[in-house]
């Protein structure tokens, strides 16, 4: 009954976030833009066999097959309305209206998928936690401006996510584990979250005694395999599998991104540069690595003065030891409530620890995070504090001048629409009780009045570490904005960058400590 | 302590709102008060302004006249570097011909300051004379904050101000109509678009009208007979409500023990209001008639382009521009308008109050805008403001005259290539008046039930949605085909007769509205005297 009515009230929120997004269309894009319509040329123009294997530009396709697939699917509409946006050769860096207008719509009526998942979670929550959850997803700051400035299709990508999630909560593992599989035919940047899933799948879906277990076992390898074999069965059939996996995987590209992602790394890079720097005044002769991290690109040779080289095996070791104790938990006590706090940890540790992390994938754990986020204070706190940092995270990404109010005003509302509907939802939440049972009128006054001491006692209220880290956050941005072109003018140009980043790296180590923390100390 | 204030209040009012809440989508926007909320939907409103402001604006690369946007930069140019007696005037440095101020001093100091601001970061967008169609990533940046910070410094005060004497003066008003309602008023399409899209700064003289209107809300006359006079100094277009608030002030101090002692205070308010904005000119007659002359621009004709109101609609019948001279002309026109104001004027002068002075501010602004001499299609913002300021009481009027209105700058803003904005503010407006649970979504529960088939009702309505669906497919007929040859300017006119009818019927309903008040005033003010 009442999921049904409160499907026009979410395309109602969809509809307001589309108004503004396509407002939007005007703005900034990065170069992915043309890595996507190139992507939607060769789809088009091209037999499945080259798909991997042209070069016709530097932006070659290295995503998997299914999201290939999908921007095939796409290529059919943009030929009728525009044959130049698929034309392999002609369409390079085609930048007419038409084309701009086609992929922009493109990624906005794509984010209906997220809209599903988003509802087949909350179909059956009560009505304000749903409210809730719909602001923080579907007016998401970060997506908008990952996916509707910077350009990507990341909302689609998270609606698998949410919609397998959803199965998983409700229990049906099977169609949960499909969907992951699916989604990491999309992208395997998802992968991080594998191992959980198949701990997670092993112990609550498989582990039923001995034949009924191992009948489970191989109905999900099955269905696995096929998900693979559909993606992949092609290519191999094409021989071309070797060449999709050398595109997947590219060698060569730096432990970080040539603006740093929030995460550990940073650490490690500025331990190693105030190493170095002391070494150096008391004597030690060090060799500074040419190819310096603030210069962008990093090639083969140790970019580390003094700390040892990290590989990418050493981060995945790092990746694994640090979930190992959501492995344990998914292991001994599989719950399914629990299940979006291990996917969205698995991210948190995969974005930390990772190699080669772009900043965009904090939306990976911010996103499925926000199902969570109403469950209790604790939670709204925490959620509170690593949205804003996340989306602040996102802010380099948009340097022009132009999108400069854009992006502080979509931080600005999400702050303010967060800090209202949190601090409402746990002053009255906290007597949810009394509110029911109060029904009758004159029964009214009484609860509200014992219940209002324990309002103020659980409000919504950000301590004043936080507020002092928020305020930090200001400067940084005043600092990076204002103060340093003006005092310094071109010198060190690097540094408002490395202060944002380092900055909200503190603020996303706090966040995995909090999950870490969360996820241990549940029974 | 403020704090704790709200706290109290917010328990007193718990009562109330906890039997709400059940069909309550948006308590947790409106539960910390107006403040909030109004700070929560002018964020939005903000972000909006933004992205339109993305656009292109009107006469974006088309020398040499380009359009309002090369207007206003140029009016910064000549504001900046002449000495003030200059302004107004036609020199070797300059020429009135290309874009000549015709603005009063207040959008004069404006183009100044932000001329001031403009150099500051880009000299060169606003030097004397080479300047001229100045184009660049950044000057068009820097113009577009000039109009944001207008806005924000003085169109969003003025709503909250609004607002807030609106909504604690009714107590009856739930907390999301206030919502509803801050909302209709700040994400006005047509505004925005004009504003942001187009490029003006209507912002400045209605905010400083509904500050005006605000404080005769809250009883403070010479604050509001104050703000009033600025917004007429910022842009003589101001006069449409002049007659609301003349009759509605005057009806005021006729009841007071001492009125030609109230009366006088006012005058003297104005005057002394107007000899500050105006005090460069006033040091000899030539110069102020100087400026007066630039601001009535006589001799471009009775109406320009397609606009919808009683001239340019009639004149596919009766050719006024060749039957009668200009001098005669202005004469009927001023007729025309005085004759339609009056009604509404005396209704105000008879039995003043905020309603009817709503009320009357609407009416006087649809007799100018239908009747007035050289009204252009962006006119229709100054009826639309008290409509949006009455949305609340009139839901589905107000809704209708947004449509209309938006619709009858539809041609205009197709040729500023606006065309995007103009849909997705039109949706976005449609979205928020009918928000869940909003003010909007509950017309059909507060409509009796009726189960009488009602042939004149259904006659209406019907009218309604063929008018209504046959100007939507207007919008694609006007984007998708061309016009016959004979007839090149075929949609505009029959977009002009769209609009025409609807603005004159709905000018004819608001002008009974406020006729029917007199009725209920007096009943109301027996009763409380009983």
């Amino acid at each position: 009954m009442e999921s049904s009515s409160s499907t026009p009230q979410l395309l109602w929120f969809f509809a307001i976030a589309a108004c503004v997004k396509l407002l939007l269309i005007p703005a900034y894009y990065s170069t992915d833009f043309e890595v996507h319509r190139h992507w939607l040329a060769l789809t088009h123009s091209l037999p499945l066999s080259n798909w991997y294997a042209d070069e016709t530009s530097p932006w070659t396709l290295d995503y998997p097959p299914f999201f290939a697939c999908f921007e095939r699917f796409l290529s059919i509409f943009a030929h009728y309305i525009d044959p130049q946006i698929v034309d392999l050769h002609n369409g390079l860096n085609y930048r007419a209206n038409s084309a701009i207008y086609f992929l922009r719509i493109s990624v906005i009526l794509s984010d209906l998928w997220l809209l599903y998942g988003v509802y087949r979670l909350t179909k059956n929550a009560d009505v304000k936690r749903r409210y809730l959850i719909w602001v923080l997803i579907v007016w998401s700051p970060a997506l908008v401006i990952v996916d509707h400035l910077h350009f990507q299709y990341n909302g689609f990508l998270l609606g698998w996510l949410l919609l397998s999630i959803s199965f998983l909560q409700e229990g049906k593992d099977l169609m949960g584990g499909f969907l992951f599989a699916v989604l990491l035919c999309f992208k395997h940047l998802f992968a991080v979250a594998a191992p959980v899933y198949f701990v997670y799948l092993l112990r609550h879906y498989c582990w039923k005694g001995l034949v009924r277990g191992f009948s489970r076992l191989s109905v999900l390898g099955a269905v696995v395999v096929a998900v693979f074999a559909a993606a992949y069965g092609p290519f191999l059939y094409h021989g071309q599998i070797q060449q999709v996996f050398n595109r997947m995987f590219p060698f060569g590209r730096g432990l970080c991104h040539a603006y740093w992602a929030p995460n550990f790394w940073v650490f490690y890079i500025i331990l190693d540069k105030v190493f170095s720097f002391f070494l150096k005044k008391f004597g030690f002769s060090i060799q500074i690595p040419a190819a310096s991290f603030t210069g962008g690109l990093v090639g083969d040779s140790s970019p580390f003065a003094v700390l040892p080289k990290i590989s990418p095996s050493t981060t995945l070791i790092m990746v694994l030891l640090a979930l190992s104790p959501c492995f344990i938990k998914a292991w001994t006590n599989p719950q399914p409530r629990m299940v979006a706090r291990w996917i969205a940890y698995a991210y948190t540790c995969g974005f930390l620890f990772g190699w080669h992390v772009h900043e965009k994938a904090s939306l990976h754990f911010v996103i499925p995070l926000a199902i969570v986020a109403v469950q209790s204070l604790e939670d709204a706190k925490h959620y509170f504090m690593l949205s804003i940092v996340s989306c602040y995270s996102l802010f380099p990404l948009l340097y022009e001048a132009q999108e400069y109010p854009i992006k502080v005003l979509l931080l600005l509302l999400h702050s303010i629409l967060m800090w209202l509907g949190f601090s409402t939802k746990f002053t009255r939440a906290s007597a949810p009780n009394t509110t029911v049972t109060a029904k009758k009128k004159g029964a009214q006054s009484k609860s509200i009045e014992s219940s209002s001491p324990a309002a103020e006692k659980g409000g919504f209220t950000i301590g004043w570490v936080g507020k002092s880290y928020l305020l930090g956050l200001l400067l940084v941005e005043i600092w990076g904005q204002f103060l340093h072109p003006y005092l310094l003018g071109d010198k060190f140009p690097f540094v408002p960058l490395m202060l944002i980043s380092t900055y909200c790296a503190f603020g996303i180590m706090y966040s995995w400590i909090w999950q870490l923390r969360c996820i241990i100390s549940t029974a | 302590m403020g704090k704790k204030k709200e706290k109290k209040k917010i328990n007193e009012k718990v009562d109330v709102e906890a039997v709400e809440i059940e069909d309550d989508t948006w308590w947790w926007l409106t539960h910390k008060g107006i403040g909030a909320t109004f700070l929560c939907i002018s964020v939005f409103a903000l972000l909006v302004r933004v992205a339109v402001s993305l656009h292109p604006y009107s006469g974006a690369g088309s020398p040499p006249k380009f359009g309002d946007y090369e207007a206003q930069r140029h009016w910064m140019e000549i504001t900046l570097n002449l000495p003030v007696l200059e302004w107004y005037r036609n020199s070797t440095s300059n020429d009135l011909s290309y874009w000549g101020l015709d603005y009063p001093p207040l959008t004069a100091y404006q183009s100044y300051f932000h001329g001031l601001f403009l150099r500051f970061f880009d000299p060169d967008s606003v030097s004397l004379f080479t300047s001229r169609g100045y184009e660049t990533y950044v000057g068009k940046l820097l113009m577009r904050w000039t109009v944001l910070s207008s806005d924000t410094l003085i169109f969003f005060p003025a709503i909250f101000y609004f607002a807030f004497v609106y909504h604690s003066s009714c107590h009856s008003s739930r907390k999301n109509d206030c919502a509803w309602h801050i909302a209709m008023l700040l994400l006005n399409p047509c505004l925005i678009l004009i504003d942001h899209g187009h490029f003006q700064y209507n912002c400045i003289s209605l905010g400083l009208t509904v500050a005006a209107i605000a404080a005769i809300l809250s009883q403070r006359e010479l604050l509001a007979s104050c703000l009033f006079t600025l917004a007429l100094s910022h842009k003589q277009m101001s006069v449409y409500y002049a007659p609301a608030f003349f009759s509605h002030l005057l009806g005021k101090c006729l009841r007071r023990k001492n009125p030609i002692h109230g009366v006088a205070k006012l005058g003297l308010t104005v005057l002394g209001t107007f000899t500050v904005v105006w005090w460069p000119y006033l040091h000899s007659t030539d110069a102020l008639l100087g400026v007066l002359s630039r601001l009535a621009p006589f001799e471009r004709g009775i109406y320009e382009d397609y606009v919808a109101n009683f001239w340019c609609t009639s004149s596919v019948i009766i050719k006024w521009k060749r039957l009668f001279s200009v001098h005669s002309l202005k004469f009927i026109s001023l007729t025309a308008t005085v004759l339609t104001c009056l009604p509404s004027m005396v209704q105000q002068v008879m039995a003043p109050s905020s309603r009817g002075f709503l009320y009357g501010l609407l009416n006087s602004s649809f007799a100018f805008y239908l009747f007035s001499f050289q009204v252009h299609e962006k006119s229709i913002l100054l009826p639309l403001l008290p409509a949006s300021l009455l949305a609340l009481e009139e839901r589905r009027p107000f809704k209708w005259l947004m449509f209309y209105g938006l619709f009858s700058m539809f041609p205009l803003l197709c040729r500023d290539k606006l065309v995007l904005p103009y849909f997705a503010l039109h949706a976005l407006f449609m979205l928020l008046y009918l928000a869940p649970c909003g003010h909007g979504a509950r017309p059909r529960n507060a409509r009796p039930n009726n189960t009488k088939f009602d042939y004149f009702d259904s006659f209406k309505t019907f009218m309604n949605g063929f008018i209504y669906l046959s100007s939507l497919i207007l919008h694609i007929v006007y984007l998708t085909m061309h016009p016959p040859e004979k007839f090149p300017y075929l949609f505009e006119a029959i977009i002009m007769l769209i609009c025409f009818y609807q603005f004159a019927v709905f000018a004819f309903y608001t002008n009974v509205k406020q006729w029917s008040l007199l009725d209920h005033s007096t009943t109301d003010e027996e009763k409380k005297l009983i």
